[in-house]
Order: C-alpha cells, then sequence, then structure tokens
C-alpha cells in the first residue's frame, strides 16, 4: 500500500479546515464575487458563519449524516458554501455540471440518490421539476436566486437566505448537533463524490476522501509554493474535480482567496480585472485567446503589426529561456526588457494574465506553439497530467523543466508505473476510495495494492524522466496491415491550426485513415471575411470549395509530419469530410468537459465513414440534434468528401 | 373580460387593479388627417396591454399621445385618477411613464452604462454647480443611481456589455439596452413601441421572458405594440384594435382573435 499520508486530528476535514482558517486568517478574503458591478467579498470568518447558519438551516430541514446533496449552479460562493455547509451535516456533497440535460441529471441524482439540491436559479429548479417524478428520493430543494420564484408551490422549495435565517434562529438547539456530526468525521469519511464525465459510457461517482483531498492538497501546494498570498479565479464548472481541488482543497489548506465571475459571459473581462497569480484553463482556452489575439491584431495599423512580429520572435527565441533560468545575454535581456514595456506587458494585462505566478493547463495535448507563446510572454504555463480518481494530479513539470510534449514528472507522494501493454498505472494517498455503488469497475480499475489503471497508454522518457502520453489505451488500435493506429496522435497535431477546431480520425482494422473535422468558426469565419467568401451559415462555410482547400493543406502537412515517425506513419489521413455541424455535449457527442465520445459519433455518423472509405465524393446524411431546451430538431445535408496526398514510406526511405 | 373596474387576480397569480391610465375620446389630427379618432381605451394597474393594428392604424400616434410627445385636439387623459393637461414630454417622464422607440434611440457612441444611467436623469436632483464639484451630494446621488442602473443590468443579464459602445451591439442587445434604460427610470408604465421588431426567434422568446418578469418581479404595468402576433397573444392580457385611427377591438387575447372586424381588417388579411 502507498507511504501513509498522515493528517493531524484538528485539521483532517474542511470544516476543520475553515474553523482554523476563521481564526488564523480572520479579516482576510476568502471568497469575491462581482455582483451589482463591485467585487464583494467575503472574509474567512464570515465564511464560517454563512456556512454554517446554512448548514443549521439545512439540519433544521432534516438532512441526515450520510445524506447526498447535489449542487447545481455556475460558480458561485453561495454553492461553493453549500458544499462545504453539507461536509458540515456530515453529508456528502455531489456538484453536477449546470448545463446538463434532463436525462444525465436523473441518472446523476438517482445514482446519488440525492436527498438535498441547492440550485442556483428558476432554470435549474425547473429542470429538476421537470424530472422530480422519477426521482422520490428528493425531499428538499434549496435555491439561491428568488427571482420568478414567487408563484411556486414552496412546500419543498426553500430560499438559501431563508435556510440561512431559520439555521441562525435556531442556533441554541442546532449547533450542537452540528457539532456532533462534525466530531464524528475525520481524514477517512468521504468528502466529496464527482461525476466523471464518461468518455466510454455512463457517468461514474467517484468517491474521495477527506485525506485524499486535502493530501493532494498539500503536496501540490508545495510542489508549487502556493501561499495565502495567491488568487484564484473560480470558472471552471464545480462538478469537475480540478475545481474541487483549487477552489475548496488547495484554498482551504493555504487560505487564499477565490473569485468568482459575474456571469459565464463576463469571465474574460472579470479575469483582467482580478489578475490571478495561480491560473488554470484547459488548452481550448488558450487556444481560442491566441486565436483572438491573433486576429485583433491582423486589424491593427501596420507599425504595430511590425512592432509585434518583431517582439514577438525575439520573445520565442528568449522568453522561455528566460522563464528557465537559463543564461542569456546582456543584449537579449535589454531587447526582451524593452518589448516588455511595449508588447507583452500591456497584452499580459489585456489578456489578465499580468500576475500569474503559475499557469497550468491539463487534460488535452496543448499545441506546441500555442505552448511557447504564452511562455514567449514569460507566463509560467505549465502541464500536468491527472484524473478525478487520482484527486487530479498524477505527474506536474517542475518549474524549469517545461515542455510542450511531456506532461511532467510524478506528483510529490504518487508513483507511476508503465505496464508492458503501455498503459499507465499510480497509487497514492489522493486515490480514490470506489466508484459509488459499482464494485466492479472499481475491481477493473484499482487493484489489491492500491494501483489504479489510467486507461491511458504513455512511457517515461529514459534521459528526463518525464512522462509522454501517446493516447488512450483503449483507442490505440491496429490497422489492417498489422500497424499501429493512435488517432489522438494525428488529431493533435491537426487540432494545433486555429482552423481546425475538432478532429476525429477513424482507421482501426481498416485499410487507411480518414477523418471528421469541425472548422472553428471564428477563425475560418475571420479568414471567410478577409478573403470575400459570403455564407449564410456554419453548415454553408464548413462545406465551401475554399475551405476544403486550406483544410486539405493542412492535412497535406500533417501528414508530412506523420510520416516522418517510423511506429505510426500508416495513420496518414487518406480522405476528409469538414462535418455540417459542430460536435456537441448535448448530442452526446462529447462530454461535458469536451472530450469527443469516439464510439457515438462513430455510431452515429456510421453512414458517413462509410463512404469515407468508398470511392464516394459526396455523401447526404440526416443528423438530429437536440436544441438548448431539450426539443429535437434535423439537419439534412450532403457532404462533400475530398482526398488527401499521402506520403509513401517507401518515398521516405528512398 | 369583465369591464367592471373591479380588482381581479390572473391564471398565473398577478393582481390586475383598476385602471391606471384612461384614455376618453382621443381625436388626434395633423392638418386634415386623422391619425386616431375618437378612440377610448384603458390601461389597468399591473397588465400587459398590446395595441395591435395594420400598418398606419395609429398605434405609435397613440403612444406618442400617452407620454405626452403628441397633443390630441380633443378627449381626455386621466393617469392615476387624475385628468392630465398638456404636458412637456419630460414632466410625463417624472411622472413615472417610460418608453423604449421603434427604431432603436439609444446614444450609440456612449457605452451600455451611459446610456442606461441617462435613464435616471430626472430623479437626479443635484444642480450644475453640485455637480461641478462632484464630492459630496452629486456623488452620492450618482452612486444611488448607479445602484438602481446596476440592478437593471443584472435583470437583464448584459453585464458582459456593460462597458461596450452601443453602435457596436447586434440589434437585439440593442433592443434590451434600450428597454433596460426605460427600466432604469423606474416606471408606472412602460410603453414599448415594437419590442420585437427585426428579432429571431430565440431574441423574441428572450425579450417575452423580459416583459413578463419585469410585469412580475416589479408590478410594472405595460402597454406595448408589437406585430408578432403569436408574442401578442401569449404574453398580454387585453389587447385593443385600431385601424384608420378607429378603434375596431378590444378585449382578451381570445376575444379578440374572434372578432370578425378584427379578422378582416388585420389578421386575417395581413397575416397568414
Amino acid at each position: 500500500m502507498p507511504s501513509a499520508f498522515v493528517l493531524d486530528a484538528d485539521i483532517d476535514t474542511f470544516p476543520k479546515l475553515l474553523a482554523r482558517n476563521a481564526v488564523k486568517f480572520r479579516g482576510k478574503p476568502a471568497y469575491r464575487e462581482k455582483e451589482y458591478g463591485i467585487w464583494q467579498s467575503w472574509t474567512w470568518d464570515e465564511v464560517k458563519d454563512e456556512v454554517e447558519a446554512l448548514a443549521m438551516g439545512m439540519l433544521a430541514l432534516g438532512l441526515n449524516a450520510g445524506d447526498h446533496v447535489a449542487v447545481i449552479g455556475r460558480n458561485r460562493p453561495y454553492l461553493y458554501w453549500a458544499m462545504t455547509a453539507a461536509q458540515c451535516c456530515g453529508a456528502i456533497p455531489v456538484p453536477l455540471y449546470n448545463d446538463a440535460n434532463a436525462e444525465e441529471m436523473t441518472y446523476v441524482l438517482d445514482h446519488c440518490g440525492a436527498r438535498f439540491l441547492v440550485v442556483e436559479d428558476q432554470e435549474q429548479v425547473d429542470k429538476v421539476l421537470e424530472i422530480q417524478n422519477q426521482l422520490p428520493n428528493i425531499a428538499e430543494i434549496i435555491y439561491l436566486d428568488k427571482r420568478g420564484m414567487r408563484k411556486y408551490d414552496h412546500t419543498h422549495l426553500n430560499a438559501y437566505v431563508d435556510v440561512q435565517a431559520e439555521g441562525r434562529a435556531g442556533h441554541a438547539r442546532l449547533a450542537p448537533i452540528m457539532m456532533e456530526r462534525q466530531n464524528v468525521m475525520n481524514a477517512n469519511s468521504t468528502s466529496v463524490m464527482l461525476y466523471t464525465s464518461g468518455t466510454t459510457g455512463r457517468p461514474k461517482g467517484v468517491v474521495l476522501s477527506n485525506l485524499n483531498i486535502i493530501s493532494a492538497a498539500i503536496s501540490s501546494s508545495e510542489f508549487d509554493t502556493l501561499n495565502a498570498g495567491d488568487s484564484v479565479l473560480a470558472y471552471l464548472p464545480m462538478a469537475w474535480v480540478g475545481d474541487f481541488i483549487f477552489s475548496i482543497g488547495q484554498a482551504f489548506w493555504n487560505g487564499f482567496c477565490v473569485a468568482c465571475p459575474e456571469s459565464t459571459d463576463t469571465m474574460q473581462a472579470d479575469l483582467r480585472e482580478v489578475g490571478p497569480t495561480y491560473f488554470f484553463a484547459p488548452p481550448r482556452f488558450f487556444e481560442g485567446v491566441l486565436t483572438t489575439v491573433m486576429i485583433r491584431m491582423e486589424d491593427a495599423s501596420r507599425l504595430k503589426q511590425r512592432i509585434f512580429r518583431i517582439f514577438m520572435a525575439h520573445a520565442k527565441k528568449v522568453g522561455p529561456a528566460l522563464l528557465d533560468g537559463k543564461p542569456v545575454s546582456f543584449g537579449d535581456r535589454l531587447k526582451y526588457m524593452l518589448g516588455d514595456i511595449l508588447v507583452y506587458g500591456p497584452l499580459k494585462n489585456t489578456l489578465g494574465l499580468s500576475r500569474v505566478r503559475i499557469g497550468y493547463t491539463a487534460g488535452e495535448a496543448i499545441g506546441p506553439e500555442i505552448f511557447e507563446f504564452y511562455r514567449a510572454l514569460g507566463i509560467n504555463l505549465k502541464q500536468l497530467y491527472g484524473q478525478t480518481e487520482a484527486t487530479v494530479f498524477i505527474t506536474q513539470q517542475p518549474d524549469g523543466e517545461v515542455r510542450a510534449d511531456t506532461v511532467g514528472v510524478p506528483s510529490p507522494g504518487v508513483e507511476v508505473k508503465v505496464a508492458d501493454s503501455g498503459e499507465i498505472f499510480y497509487r497514492s494517498p489522493s486515490t480514490f476510495i470506489e466508484y459509488y455503488k459499482n464494485p466492479e469497475s472499481t475491481a477493473d480499475t484499482k487493484d489489491a495494492e492500491g494501483w489504479v489503471a489510467t486507461g491511458d497508454a504513455g512511457f517515461f522518457e529514459d534521459d528526463t524522466g518525464h512522462l509522454r502520453i501517446i493516447d488512450r489505451a483503449k483507442d490505440v488500435g491496429k490497422m489492417s496491415d498489422g500497424s499501429m493506429f493512435a488517432p489522438k496522435f494525428v488529431e493533435n497535431k491537426l487540432k494545433f491550426y486555429p482552423n481546425i477546431l475538432e478532429v476525429v480520425v477513424f482507421g482501426n482494422e481498416r485499410d487507411t485513415c480518414t477523418a471528421f473535422i469541425n472548422i472553428d468558426l471564428n477563425a475560418v469565419g475571420n479568414w471567410a471575411e478577409r478573403n470575400n467568401i459570403a455564407y449564410a451559415s456554419y453548415q454553408e462555410l464548413a462545406g465551401h470549395p475554399q475551405v476544403y482547400e486550406m483544410i486539405k493543406g493542412h492535412i497535406e502537412e500533417v501528414n508530412r509530419s506523420v510520416a516522418q515517425d517510423p511506429m505510426l506513419s500508416g495513420c496518414q489521413i487518406h480522405r476528409f469530410l469538414v462535418l455540417h455541424k459542430e460536435l456537441d455535449a448535448d448530442d452526446g457527442e462529447m462530454t461535458r468537459t469536451r472530450k469527443v465520445r469516439r464510439r457515438i459519433v462513430e455510431e452515429k455518423y456510421s453512414d458517413l465513414i462509410t463512404a469515407l472509405n468508398s470511392d464516394a465524393t459526396t455523401v447526404s446524411t440526416k443528423t438530429e440534434v437536440t436544441y438548448e431546451d431539450g426539443r429535437k430538431g434535423e439537419i439534412k445535408a450532403t457532404v462533400q468528401i475530398s482526398d488527401a496526398k499521402t506520403v509513401t514510406r517507401e518515398a521516405k526511405a528512398a | 373580460m369583465n369591464a367592471s373596474a373591479q380588482t381581479y387576480v390572473t391564471e398565473d397569480g398577478r393582481t390586475i387593479g383598476t385602471p391606471i391610465m384612461e384614455m376618453k375620446n382621443i381625436t388626434l389630427k395633423f392638418g386634415s388627417v386623422a391619425a386616431i379618432s375618437d378612440i377610448s381605451f384603458d390601461i389597468r394597474e399591473g397588465e400587459i396591454r398590446a395595441i395591435i393594428g395594420p400598418n398606419g392604424a395609429g398605434k405609435s400616434s397613440m403612444l406618442n399621445v400617452i407620454n405626452g410627445f403628441y397633443h390630441p385636439q380633443e378627449g381626455e387623459i386621466w393617469f392615476r385618477g387624475k385628468r392630465r393637461k398638456p404636458m412637456k414630454p419630460y414632466q410625463i417622464a417624472q411622472q413615472g411613464i417610460a418608453r423604449t422607440f421603434q427604431n432603436i434611440a439609444l446614444f450609440k457612441g456612449m457605452s451600455t452604462l451611459d446610456n442606461i444611467m441617462t435613464g435616471r436623469f430626472t430623479h437626479m436632483k443635484t444642480n450644475m454647480f453640485w455637480q461641478g464639484i462632484w464630492k459630496g451630494p452629486a456623488e452620492r446621488e450618482e452612486n444611488e443611481n448607479r445602484d438602481i442602473v446596476e440592478h437593471v443590468i443584472d435583470f437583464l443579464e448584459i453585464q458582459a456589455i456593460r462597458k461596450t459602445p452601443v453602435g457596436r451591439l447586434p440589434y437585439g442587445l440593442q433592443k434590451r439596452v434600450e428597454l433596460a434604460r426605460a427600466l432604469a427610470a423606474q416606471p408606472k408604465l412602460l410603453l414599448l413601441d415594437e419590442p420585437m421588431a427585426g428579432m429571431n426567434v430565440e431574441e423574441k422568446e428572450d425579450m417575452s421572458r423580459f416583459i413578463l418578469d419585469v410585469n412580475d418581479e416589479f408590478g410594472t404595468t405595460i402597454a406595448l405594440i408589437e406585430h408578432d402576433m403569436g408574442v401578442v397573444m401569449d404574453i398580454s392580457d387585453r389587447v385593443v384594435v385600431l385601424d384608420y385611427g378607429r378603434k375596431i377591438g378590444d378585449g382578451t387575447p381570445d376575444e379578440v382573435r374572434n372578432n370578425q372586424d378584427v379578422i378582416d381588417a388585420y389578421l386575417g388579411v395581413a397575416h397568414d
């Protein structure tokens, strides 16, 4: 078993950490949220008061120890408090994706048997009421925003502030019960249950103990020397393990401040106002920001464009070296300082990243050029590799050893091994307890010695000890001629082009590889505008011959690069099509964390795949789509299929 | 619909009070053209009242009469139990009547926030002297007004465009900013001139939701002109139908929909 990680009994649960912080960090802001145009803040002692009021209110409503409390909404301090309040009552918080549709929500709520729900607003209440008849366990619903709620039947609906008021009123009676519940909890009690996004099937409920979360928070904080002076912006889904670690785990351990954006749309502006020192974003975010910067630079005056180009070239040359503390000549340093005044500083300020001390990206591979761009600017962007089951951290890149193609060295306290099959295994004090109500899956994933299978294939580099990920182990297959097929390897290369948003490559047990492409409407739209290409819809732009020509160019470039790899040169794309719709989580084609569900895409578009493997040049198809309100519709389209040039291995050998 | 002046409660639980505004035998002429001839109707407190009719029926003229831009040659306007003398539009605005316009009338170069702040002008009391000095009463007043404006911004969910110049916004959002400016005045009676013209289905749904929410949350009485019959029939409590300056129908959406005159003049012909 992994080495024992022992927590002191007075800090082994989140309610206890909250009590500690209320004294240790009295008067220091714990949460901020922009409301009515002004940043509101709550200090740690105020947070303790708010959390306890809600906890006692929930006790008055009849919350039992061991109950599951579902939390649904966007990142708001009140909802974070609801999770801690549930823990104060000995209950288990279960944050849910707030954009989940009724079916997904029904499954999760039914599976965890949630008795209490804390939801953000009328929209979520309506969603829950709609499915309530299938969920007999639901006892009470607590909602945050009173707007539009006046006329609802309030027998089992409660406003958040009213629950708190009731809690405060019953303090004398309820406080002892709450303390009693808290005192029973220890490092081994369940802290939270998080549902995996489910790339392959139904979401699984990952049970994480207090020890899991707090140990992960402690070691990762030490790794990056996080402290009470840091600040983060909480904008990623609360149901995702990363947000729980950053916005609760590490925040409670270090006592730093968590800021919540005013609304989902204002994230970028709020980021700039908050200026976090510790920032996490998926590659998609960094790609999107870079695309916006480039589009706006194209509209800038010629002089500005020139200054930008000269100094960005210089930054690419010396920026990463400066960040890694490597020797750089005095002249280069001077030029970099000038660039910092003219370009890098203002740009970082606009992006809201000027104060970032530690930035992380994970979840998907990030394009080397995108990665280098941010590092060149002097932003310490690093990669990590993690999973819900590991309480995020498996490997991380230490400062000074940052590269685009690896995911770093094992995080402190984590043992990592690569099996003969290439699959990566790990164990640590932070590995999960079990999948809730699913002993078979638990046994499949975690063995008796505590090693957990990641389902990813990879290898350690001999010279550096860094881990490199190849692909999902399940997705790695064989082409019909027996050569290795790793779709992600090719997909990532293609996704690094700003014009391409998403790619799905097929080729397992086939003669040749084929691909679906999703264009990035922002980048391609801007390109179309510049080239006087008129289009009325996404579908029309996607099917435009010039767009095909451009994508074909990208694919052929990638084919040339893939041909260089002796193991994977068979994965060159022979034929491709540009999909007539964006892959969407609402249609089940992606997870809520925006990872492609390969099998579902394969089933849904089987007619297109058949056509790709034939000689057809066009194919007519009908696709079912789900609108935001849950209604279903159909898109009909005739999709072009185009060939791409490939490089033969013989030619390379010659 | 009961014609009596009794207060009643609608099916969805809103209280509709006694008439807040009564138009009695209004006639408005431009030269020899009678834009409105001898029209009477009332608007009750808390209701959503639609004015519909074909182009040139006199709908916008009627709205302009209500907010005092036009002065009718004949007839009486009663507002909150008192007969209203001819007034300037700003005096009427001070009485608690705000409006939006058919073709957006915002300050294009100003930010969303500044545009909405102009909706508070009728509520500002400090004079030029104090505003020049700024510190003290003027600053306090600005803060109070800003607070009200921020609540409106939150209500209409336009936080993300707070600092964006209005001219850069898409049409649907500009319409929403105009509604925000009218709401910032905290009106008793809100006049909306074609709030959904030129919008797509999604924008119309949003706007309908906001109109219903304004009515529900603040109890604001709303009179609106709209051409989309689906929207009108869905959201309004009572509808008055005009044609060539005459009133040809008045009642609940159902009554109006089945009124033969209305079908002949408007629904049956102009709409399929």
